[in-house]
C-alpha cells in the first residue's frame, strides 16, 4: 500500500490536472437542495449540449453551495479565468451559456451571481465583496460545493486526511490537548466544550470504546448536517477516526435520518474509499491503530437526536432517553460502553483544527464560542440558504447583509432560532452577537442552527402553537410532564388561535411551562416550551388580542379571519369565483362579487388572485359575522 | 410473501441488536410491516413478540398498513410552515380526498406530512416518491399531483 | 452496608447506602407521593411527581436518587410544589374520573397523590380536559384492561419483564399516543401472557383490574392448595364464602407472587359443583358416602390389588411430602413401580 505522501501525490496530481488543465470546469451543485431545484437536469442538458455541440469541459457534480435560493447553481471555471457562478441555472439557459461562454466569450452576466478564485472575469463582480458573501467564513463548508464529494482524491488534494496523519503522530493526550486548546463547543445545540468531552473519552476505563457520530439532524428547519455529509463527507470521517484514535475506540456509528437517502449513499461511498486508501481499517496508515465505521440509518424520531436515545436506538430499542441520574455517555453509552458522541460538524471541524493548529481555529469567533457558526437561513427572508459566520456576528447583519432583507418588502418580526428548543427573538434584539451564551440569556438557543425569519404576515401565536404541535408529536412519551405538559400548552394554543382562549390561559401557559421545564426527564421536554415562553415575553400582545378581541393581528389565524370583496373595488372579473376551492364566491360578469361568509374556508386564494389593480378582498380580524342570505341578495 | 420474507430474516438470526434495521428491511421488501411478519421477526431474533411492535410503534418510518402506490410527504417543518404548509397540505387533502395519514381508496396515494425534507431555502415543499416539488403554492397542488396520474 | 443520616424537610432520618432518598423517606414512615415506583421492581423515574430539591439548588426525582450522607432534602420547596401539582393536575385533567365506580377506589395511587396535592375543581377548570376512549380490553378471563385510566407509569411493563420474564406487554406508540400494548394492539388474551396477574396488583390505578373482585371482610392467611410450591396466601373472606386472593408478602417462598391458579382460581372452593363428601358408586350410581365408609373401601380394594397391577397418579396440588409418601407407599406396600405424578405431563 502507499504510503501518505504517496497517496497525497497521486490526489494533487488529479485535483491539479482538473484545475489547471486546458478545458473548462462546470461544477454543477447536486446536493439534495440543488436537485430539487433541478440540478440533475440542468447537468443533463449540458451533457447533451456539449457533445452536440462539440464543446469540451469536465462537468463536476458538487455540494450544496450554500445560497439555495439560487438554486440550480453552476459554477464554471475556464481555464486562467476566475470562477463564474450561474444561478436559477435552467435548461434554456444552459444552451445560452454553452453557446455564449464555453463557445463564446460572453459570461452573460445577467445570469450570474458573481466571480470568485485566482483572475478576474470581465463585467462580472467579485461574490466576496457582495454584502451577502463578505461577512461569511467557509471553515466547516471549506469543500462543501468545491469538490466531487464522490471523489476521495478531490478531498486528499485539499488538505484532507492530513489531520489524521497528523494526529497519528501525536499522542492521544496531545490530540485531546488540541481539542480542548481549540475551543469548539459541540456544534450539536448544547455547546458542551468538545476537548473536555474527548478527555472524558479517553480517561474513561474500557477495553471497547465507541465514536458516534449524530446526523439524526431534527430540527424541522435545518439542513446544514446534510448539507456537509453531501458535500463533504470524508471530513466528517475523518474527524470521527482522529477521534477514534484520540479515545482509543475502534468503532464508530453514524446515526443519519432515513429521510437523507443521498448522505446515505454519500458516507457509504466515501467509507469504501477511505477503506481502499488505508484511512479506516486494520493498521490505519502503517501504524497499529484500527478502526471502522458504520452507518446506521434512524427510524424518524426527533427524540433519537438526544444522546442516550441515539444510542438505545443503535441498540434496537425505543428511543426513550435514559433517566437521570445515570452515567455519562461518555462512560457508558452503546452498549454501555464508553461512547463519544459528537454532531456532523463538530467532526467535521477536528481535522482542521489538527491540521492549521488550536490557535489557528481559535483565531475568529468569540473567547468564550470560537471558531464559525452554521446557520439554515430560511423563512421570509430574500436569501435563503447556509450560511458560515464567525461566531459573535449579530442577528442583524445576518439578516439584513447576508439574508438580503425580508423577503417581498415584508416589515422583520422575529427571528426564530434553535428549532423547536429555541425561542423567537423580536427586533428589539436583532444586535444580539450570535454565541451560545448570549442566544441563551435572550431566551433562545443557538440550537443546530436553524433560524427562521418571520415578517408581520407570521401570528406569533401561530408559531407557538406550531412548535408545540412538533414537539407534542416527537415527545417519545415516557415522562408525565413533557406527554401530557405538550399536550396541554398545544390545546390551550389551539384554543387561543380559534378563538376560544379563556382569561387566565396566558398565566396557565406560563405556569405550566416552568412545570415542564423542572419536570421533564430529557431536554426534549426540558425546552419544549421555549418557543411559548418566548413568544409570551416579546409578543404578549397578540396574545392578548386573541384571547381578549379574538383577533389574530397577522391575519393568520382562519377561526378569527374573515375575506370579503369591496364592493367599489372589485370590477367583476370573476377570477376568484373561478378559483375558490368550496365555491363559496358567487356574482355575474362584470357584476361585484360576494363571498358566502358561511362556505368560505378562508384559504385566501381569492385574495391572492384578485388582480393587483382591483384588489379587491380584504381580509379582517375579527371575524365578520357570518352574513345571513337577504344581505347577500341585496348587494347583488 | 414467506419467502421474501424468510430471505430478508436469514441473515438476521439470534440478532436482538439489529431489530431496527431488519425492519427497515422488511418494510423495504414489503411495503409495510404485517402483523405476521412482525411475529417472524420475533421468532428469528429471539425478542419477545411486544417488544417487536413496540419499537417498531416508535418510529414514524414504519407502517403497519398497505401504502398507496405514490407517497405525498407534505413537510410541516418551520421554514415551510411560514410560508403556508398548511395551505398546502389543506390543498392536498382538498385534491384526494383523504386526510393526513390516509390512502385513496384506489391505492393510488398516501398522504403523508415529514419533519423537514432538507430543502427549506426552497420552501414551501412536497415530496413525491422521490422527487421534490419546492415553491409551491396551493394553486400548484392539483398540478403537480396529476403528473403522477398512471 | 454502611450507615448515612440524611434530612428530609427539617427531619433526620437514618438510611443504609444503597437505598434512594423514597426509599429512605418510606422505611421512616415518611410519605412522599410517587406513582411509577414499586418496591419490587427498578425505578424508573417517569411520572416526576416523587420530585424533591436537593441540598437546595438540583431538581431531582427521590426513587431514583441515591442517598448520601447529610444530604438535605425538601419536599416543599416552592418549584418542586410547582412542578408536583402541575404533573398531578395534568395527570387528572386526562383521567376519567369515575372514581366510585371505579375497582381502585379507596386503594388508588392516583387518588393518593391528587388529595396530597390538593386539586381543586378551580384549578381543574383552567385545564383542558381529554379523556382517551379506548373500548376496554375484556378478553382476558381474569381481569380488564382499560386503557383510559391508565398513568403509562410502566409498572405492569417491568413486572412482566423483571419479575415475569414474560414480557407480554410493552409500550407501544409514541408520546400523547403511548399505550400499553401487545404486539399490534392485539387482545391480551391473544398474547404470551399467562395471566399471572402480577401486574394487575402492582397497577396503581384501576386499568388492569381484575374481574369482578369484591372487597374482603376479613382476611385469612394460607396455602395455596394448588401444587406443590406451596405460595403462600390471604384469602380474602366475605361471610363464608372467599371473594379475593392475594399472595402472602411474608411468605418465604413466594414472597407475594402466584401463578394464575392461586391468584384467579379460587371460586372453586364455593362452587356448587364442588365436591365435599366422598362418592362410592352404589347399583351403577354415585352416592355420597363419610369418609370411614370410603377408605374402608380403599383399604379392601388396595389389599386384593398389590403387585403390577397396581399404579398410582400422584397430584401436583399435593405437597412434596405427600407426594414422596405416595410413591414409598406404592413401592414399599403395593409392590410395585408404576408409580407417576400429572406435572410430568
Ligand atoms: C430532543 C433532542 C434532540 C437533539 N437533536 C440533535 C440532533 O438532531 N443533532 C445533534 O447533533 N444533536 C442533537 N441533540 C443534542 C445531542 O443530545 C448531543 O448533545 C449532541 O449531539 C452532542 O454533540 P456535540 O457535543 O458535538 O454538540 C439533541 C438533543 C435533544 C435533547
Ligand atoms: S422529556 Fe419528553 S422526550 Fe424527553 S423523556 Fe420525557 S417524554 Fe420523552
Ligand atoms: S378565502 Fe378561499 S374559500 Fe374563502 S372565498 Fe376566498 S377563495 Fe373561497
Ligand atoms: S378577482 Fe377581484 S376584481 Fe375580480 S371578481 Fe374577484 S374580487 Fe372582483
Ligand atoms: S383509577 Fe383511581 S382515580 Fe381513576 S377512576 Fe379509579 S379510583 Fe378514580
Ligand atoms: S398477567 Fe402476568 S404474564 Fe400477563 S401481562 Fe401481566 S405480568 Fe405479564
Ligand atoms: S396499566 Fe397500570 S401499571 Fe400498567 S402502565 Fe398503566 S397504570 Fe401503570
Ligand atoms: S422546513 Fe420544509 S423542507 Fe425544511
Ligand atoms: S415515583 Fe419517582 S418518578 Fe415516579
Amino acid at each position: 500500500m502507499m504510503n501518505f505522501t504517496e497517496i497525497q501525490e497521486q490526489a494533487r496530481q488529479e485535483w491539479d490536472s482538473l484545475q489547471s488543465g486546458s478545458v473548462p470546469v462546470i461544477a454543477v451543485g447536486t446536493a439534495t437542495c440543488g436537485r430539487s431545484a433541478g440540478a440533475l437536469g440542468v447537468v443533463q442538458a449540458f451533457e447533451e449540449e456539449m457533445s452536440e455541440k462539440g464543446v469540451e469541459a469536465h462537468i463536476v457534480e458538487v455540494g450544496c453551495i450554500g445560497p439555495c435560493y439560487a438554486e440550480p447553481l453552476v459554477n464554471i471555471t475556464k481555464p486562467g479565468r476566475a470562477t463564474v457562478a450561474y444561478k436559477n441555472v435552467t435548461k434554456k439557459m444552459v444552451t445560452e451559456i454553452v453557446d455564449n461562454y464555453l463557445k463564446g466569450d460572453d459570461p452573460l452576466p445577467h445570469y450570474t451571481l458573481g466571480s470568485f478564485g485566482e483572475g478576474t472575469v470581465e463585467n462580472i463582480p467579485r461574490i466576496l465583496d457582495t454584502p451577502s458573501f463578505k461577512p461569511q467564513e467557509r471553515r466547516v463548508f471549506r469543500n462543501c460545493g468545491v469538490i466531487d464529494p464522490t471523489n476521495i482524491n478531490h478531498y486528499i488534494a485539499n488538505e484532507g486526511y492530513n489531520g489524521l496523519s497528523k494526529a497519528l503522530t501525536m499522542t492521544q493526550s496531545e490530540v485531546v490537548e488540541e481539542m480542548k486548546k481549540s475551543g469548539l463547543r459541540g456544534r450539536g445545540g448544547g455547546g458542551f466544550p468538545a476537548g473536555r468531552k474527548w478527555e472524558a473519552g479517553l480517561n474513561a476505563e474500557g477495553d471497547q470504546k465507541y465514536v458516534v457520530c449524530n446526523a439524526d439532524e431534527g430540527d424541522p428547519g435545518a439542513f446544514m448536517d446534510r448539507a456537509v455529509i453531501e458535500g463533504d463527507p470524508h471530513s466528517v470521517l475523518e474527524g470521527m477516526i482522529i477521534a477514534g484514535y484520540a479515545i482509543g475506540a475502534d468503532t464508530g456509528y453514524i446515526y443519519v435520518r432515513a429521510e437523507y437517502p443521498l448522505a446515505i449513499r454519500r458516507l457509504e461511498r466515501a467509507i469504501e474509499q477511505a477503506h481502499e486508501k488505508g484511512f479506516l481499517g486494520n493498521n490505519i496508515l502503517g501504524t497499529d491503530f484500527s478502526f471502522d465505521i458504520n452507518i446506521f440509518p434512524g427510524a424518524g424520531a426527533f427524540v433519537c437526536g438526544e444522546s442516550t436515545a441515539l444510542t438505545l436506538s443503535i441498540e434496537g430499542k425505543r428511543g426513550m432517553p435514559r433517566v437521570a441520574p445515570r452515567p455519562r455517555t461518555t462512560e457508558q453509552g452503546l452498549y454501555d460502553k464508553p461512547t463519544l458522541l459528537n454532531n456532523v460538524k463538530t467532526f467535521s471541524s477536528a481535522p482542521m483544527i489538527i491540521t492549521r493548529g488550536a490557535e489557528w481555529f481559535a483565531s475568529i469567533g468569540t473567547e468564550k464560542s470560537t471558531g464559525t457558526a452554521i446557520f439554515a437561513l430560511t423563512g421570509k427572508v430574500n436569501n435563503c440558504g447556509l450560511i458560515e459566520v464567525p461566531m459573535g456576528i449579530t442577528l442583524r447583519e445576518i439578516i439584513y447583509d447576508i439574508g438580503g432583507g425580508v423577503a417581498d418588502g415584508g416589515r422583520f418580526k422575529a427571528v426564530q432560532t434553535g428549532g423547536p428548543s429555541g425561542g423567537c427573538l423580536p427586533e428589539s434584539l436583532l444586535d444580539t452577537p450570535i454565541d451560545y451564551d448570549s442566544l441563551d440569556e435572550a431566551g433562545s438557543i443557538m440550537g443546530s442552527g436553524g433560524m427562521v425569519v418571520m415578517d408581520e404576515k407570521t401570528c406569533m401565536v401561530d408559531v407557538a402553537r406550531y412548535f408545540l404541535d412538533f414537539t407534542e408529536i416527537e415527545s417519545c412519551g415516557q415522562c408525565v410532564p413533557c406527554r401530557l405538559g405538550t399536550k396541554q400548552l398545544l390545546d390551550i394554543l389551539k384554543d387561543i388561535c380559534a378563538g376560544k382562549g379563556k382569561k387566565g390561559d396566558i398565566d396557565l401557559l406560563i405556569e405550566l411551562s416552568q412545570s415542564v421545564h423542572g419536570g421533564s426527564v430529557c431536554g426534549l421536554g426540558q425546552t419544549a416550551a421555549n418557543p411559548v415562553l418566548t413568544t409570551i415575553r416579546y409578543f404578549r400582545d397578540e396574545f392578548e388580542a386573541h384571547i381578549n378581541d379574538k383577533c389574530c393581528p397577522a391575519k393568520v389565524c382562519k377561526p378569527l379571519i374573515s375575506f370579503r370583496i369591496l364592493e367599489d373595488k372589485c370590477a367583476g372579473c370573476t377570477l376568484c369565483a373561478k378559483s375558490c376551492p368550496v365555491n363559496a364566491i358567487s356574482g355575474e360578469k362584470k357584476e361585484v362579487h360576494v363571498i358566502d361568509q358561511g362556505l368560505c374556508v378562508q384559504c385566501g386564494v381569492c385574495m391572492e388572485k384578485c388582480p393587483k389593480k382591483f384588489s379587491a378582498v380584504e381580509c379582517l380580524s375579527p371575524k365578520l359575522p357570518v352574513a345571513p342570505k337577504e344581505t347577500t341578495e341585496v348587494v347583488a | 410473501m414467506e419467502e421474501r420474507l424468510s430471505a430478508v430474516l436469514s441473515p438476521y438470526e439470534g440478532r436482538k441488536d439489529a431489530l431496527i434495521p431488519i425492519l427497515q428491511k422488511v418494510q423495504d421488501e414489503l411495503g409495510y410491516l404485517p402483523d405476521d411478519a412482525m411475529l417472524e421477526i420475533a421468532k428469528t431474533t429471539g425478542l419477545p413478540e411486544s417488544r417487536v411492535y413496540a419499537v417498531a410503534s416508535f418510529y414514524a418510518q414504519f407502517r403497519f398498513t398497505p401504502r398507496g402506490k405514490h407517497t405525498i410527504m407534505v413537510c410541516r417543518g418551520t421554514a415551510c410552515h411560514v410560508r403556508g404548509a398548511e395551505r398546502i397540505l389543506e390543498e392536498t387533502e382538498r385534491s384526494l380526498g383523504i386526510v393526513e395519514g390516509e390512502t385513496t381508496e384506489d391505492q393510488k396515494y398516501t398522504l403523508e406530512t415529514v419533519a423537514c425534507i432538507g430543502c427549506c431555502a426552497l420552501a414551501p415543499c412536497v415530496m413525491i416518491d422521490e422527487d421534490v416539488e419546492a415553491k409551491l403554492t396551493p394553486q400548484m397542488v392539483p398540478e403537480i399531483l396529476s403528473g403522477r396520474n398512471e | 452496608m454502611s450507615k448515612v443520616t440524611l434530612t428530609i424537610d427539617g427531619l433526620q432520618i437514618p438510611a443504609k447506602e444503597g437505598m434512594t432518598v423514597l426509599e429512605a423517606a418510606q422505611a421512616s414512615g415518611l410519605y412522599i407521593p410517587n406513582l411509577c415506583n414499586h418496591p419490587d421492581l427498578k425505578p424508573a423515574g417517569l411520572c416526576r411527581v416523587c420530585v424533591v430539591k436537593m441540598d437546595d439548588w438540583k431538581i431531582a426525582i427521590s426513587c431514583k436518587l441515591p442517598v448520601k450522607d447529610g444530604m438535605v432534602i425538601s419536599t416543599e420547596d416552592p418549584e418542586v410544589q410547582q412542578i408536583r401539582k402541575s404533573t398531578v393536575e395534568l395527570l387528572v385533567a386526562n383521567h376519567p374520573m369515575t372514581c366510585l365506580t371505579c375497582e381502585a377506589d379507596g386503594d388508588c395511587e392516583l387518588q393518593r397523590v391528587a388529595h396530597y396535592v390538593g386539586i381543586t375543581q378551580e384549578n381543574l377548570n383552567r385545564y383542558r380536559r381529554s379523556v382517551r376512549s379506548i373500548p376496554i380490553d375484556r378478553s382476558n378471563p381474569f381481569f380488564d384492561f382499560d386503557h383510559n385510566k391508565c398513568i403509562l407509569c410502566g409498572i405492569c411493563v417491568r413486572t412482566c419483564d423483571e419479575l415475569q420474564n414474560i414480557n407480554a406487554i410493552d409500550y407501544a406508540q409514541r408520546g400523547v399516543d403511548s399505550i400499553i400494548s401487545t404486539l399490534a394492539n392485539k387482545p391480551i388474551a391473544e398474547s404470551r401472557c399467562e395471566s399471572c396477574g402480577e401486574c394487575v396488583i402492582r397497577c396503581p390505578v384501576a386499568a388492569l383490574a381484575p374481574k369482578g373482585a369484591q372487597e374482603p371482610m376479613r382476611e385469612v392467611k394460607s396455602i395455596c392448595s394448588y401444587c406443590g410450591v406451596g405460595c403462600g396466601v390471604m384469602l380474602g373472606v366475605r361471610g363464608q364464602k372467599v371473594v379475593s386472593v392475594e399472595g402472602d408478602r411474608d411468605n418465604p417462598v413466594n414472597k407475594g407472587s402466584l401463578c394464575v391458579k392461586g391468584r384467579f382460581g379460587y371460586r372453586f372452593i364455593n362452587h356448587p359443583e364442588r365436591l365435599k363428601t366422598p362418592l362410592i358408586k352404589k347399583n351403577g350410581t354415585l352416592e355420597e358416602a363419610s369418609w370411614d365408609e370410603a377408605l374402608d373401601l380403599i383399604a379392601e380394594k388396595f389389599s386384593n390389588s398389590k403387585g403390577d397391577k397396581f399404579a398410582a397418579l400422584a397430584s401436583a396440588r399435593i405437597t412434596n411430602e405427600d407426594n414422596y409418601l405416595i410413591q414409598k407407599f406404592t413401592r414399599a406396600v403395593m409392590g410395585t413401580n408404576n408409580i407417576d405424578h400429572c406435572a410430568r405431563l
